[in-house]
């Protein structure tokens, strides 16, 4: 049987796990404050870019617009697949914020 | 200690600051500011503060701010947004400062204002709310409020300026607003639906020293006068080599001077007629004008100067700059009868406002 790669569905409202999210240089240079590399939990990519945004206020409009969705030029890959707010996302996923070729 | 000027110069590739010396030469450039975002705006309030509008395509829009005269910078977009499911905000184009108020406007066309120095806005939802909204349609550039003109001393009363739109005015501080188009034109639409109440291509508005009910504007379609706050306007445009231009600066002390920057026209390439720069100044509220010429080039020039790209300072003799589609940034110290290009090879300008220092 191949390996499922989907997150498993979540039918209980337990907090989400920690995940690890990787922030692009460009992001830092808007907020000198943050960290390459970022521990937090979430348990969809909403919750996870709130948690960006409760550490680094202003962070979230940076990501997201007022859709709200991820904001067209910017990339969110949470285990090598990308998704929007709504996707979840694992205990121990690794996930990369990039900005898109096509906003440079 | 003199005053001196500084040139607060928005580009497609950050913020410039130019500063020059009491004689408002030896100008020190200083920049690209603002991450080399587009900067549509910069503007200084009253205490010196300098804020700079702008839209990156990767992270939205957003008002950059600094209070030590560009050495650091800090940026917000804090409620600057529409609600759910409407087109969001990719970029502020415009921003004012009366009374410790701010005042963003941007794309797709809306009014926000700040009450802390532009950490947190409030959509003046007013504007957005107007009956007319439905009906708006993009320019060129999009749907754009690009024109801020605040009432100086009466803080209810406030003209904006947006894109194919036209020029809408409130007189109870953003409650509810009224386009103001009465008289000027939109060459784009069948003979007898050429002056609507509102979906004209107003470029920029400037406001007489003095005079805040005189109004003069630059639209795609003509070049207008009004001596009632807008409610009427009379075309200015005999005289002028072409009816197609974008910026629209006021003298700082005398109601009748103005200069504008015609180009040779919507269709044919949006640069200096002839290819021959000048700047075009009347001296009696538009009845007759004057080509400034000294100093610019006369052959081909194939540049633009865009619709906040000029301005005044508030010296004797008074100052002129304007910043051109090539990045060249021009000077005049009196009034516009010598030119001096002050600084080259800057990203496309977007726009160019003065501030007084040292005084």
């Amino acid at each position: 049987m191949a390996n499922d790669q989907s997150p498993l569905p979540r039918n209980d409202a337990a907090a989400g796990g920690a995940v690890t999210v990787h922030l692009p240089a460009v992001l830092i240079r808007l907020f000198p404050a943050a960290e390459r590399d970022v521990g937090l939990n979430a348990a969809t990519v909403d919750e996870l870019v709130d948690g960006l945004d409760a550490r680094w206020p202003g962070m979230r409009d940076c990501i997201c617009d007022s859709t709200p969705a991820i904001r067209r030029h910017i990339n969110v890959f949470v285990d090598g697949r990308r998704t929007v707010l709504d996707d979840l996302v694992a205990p121990g996923a690794e996930v990369y914020i990039f900005t898109a070729m096509s906003g440079g | 200690m003199s005053e001196r000027v500084v040139l607060l110069v928005g580009t497609k590739k950050g913020a410039f600051i130019f500063e020059g010396n009491p004689e408002r030469g030896a100008w020190k450039e200083r920049g690209p500011f603002c991450e080399t975002w587009p900067i549509n705006h910069v503007v200084a309030d009253d205490a010196g503060t300098i804020y700079a509008g702008g839209g990156n395509a990767w992270f939205g829009p957003a008002v950059w701010k600094s209070t030590d005269m560009g050495e650091t910078w800090t940026h917000s977009s804090a409620g600057l947004a529409y609600g759910e499911g409407v087109e969001p905000i990719s970029s502020v184009w415009s921003l004012a400062a009366r009374n410790g108020r701010l005042y963003a406007g941007v794309q797709p066309a809306g009014l926000f204002e700040s009450e802390d120095g532009g950490e947190t806005w409030r959509h003046v939802e007013g504007l957005t709310n107007h009956p007319t909204r439905a009906e708006w349609t993009p320019g060129g550039a999009g749907l754009i409020l690009h024109a801020i003109i605040p009432h100086p001393q009466d803080e209810r009363r406030m003209w904006v300026g947006i894109s194919s739109v036209g020029v809408f005015y409130t007189g109870d501080g953003g409650e509810t607003w009224e386009p103001r188009n009465r008289g000027t034109r939109n060459d784009y639409a069948p003979e007898d639906q050429r002056y609507p109440e509102f979906g004209q291509c107003v470029h920029s508005i400037a406001m007489a020293p003095g005079m805040p009910d005189r109004l003069y504007q630059q639209n795609h379609c003509g070049m207008y006068r009004s001596d009632d706050g807008g409610q009427t306007w009379q075309s200015i445009e005999k005289g002028l080599p072409s009816t197609f231009g974008f910026p629209s600066a006021a003298h700082p002390r005398d109601a009748e001077t103005l200069y504008l920057m015609p180009l040779n026209g919507d269709q044919v390439g949006r640069y200096v007629p002839d290819g021959k720069a000048a700047v075009w100044r009347t001296r009696d509220g538009g009845v007759h004008w004057q080509a400034m010429r000294a100093g610019l080039p006369q052959e081909n020039a194939y540049f633009g100067v865009l619709r906040q790209a000029m301005a005044t300072d508030r010296l004797d003799p008074a100052g002129i700059y304007f910043g051109t589609s090539d990045g060249t940034l021009y000077a005049s110290t009196d009034e516009g009868e010598h030119w001096t290009a002050i600084a080259a090879h800057l990203p496309l300008i977007h726009s160019v406002e003065t501030m007084a220092v040292g005084a």
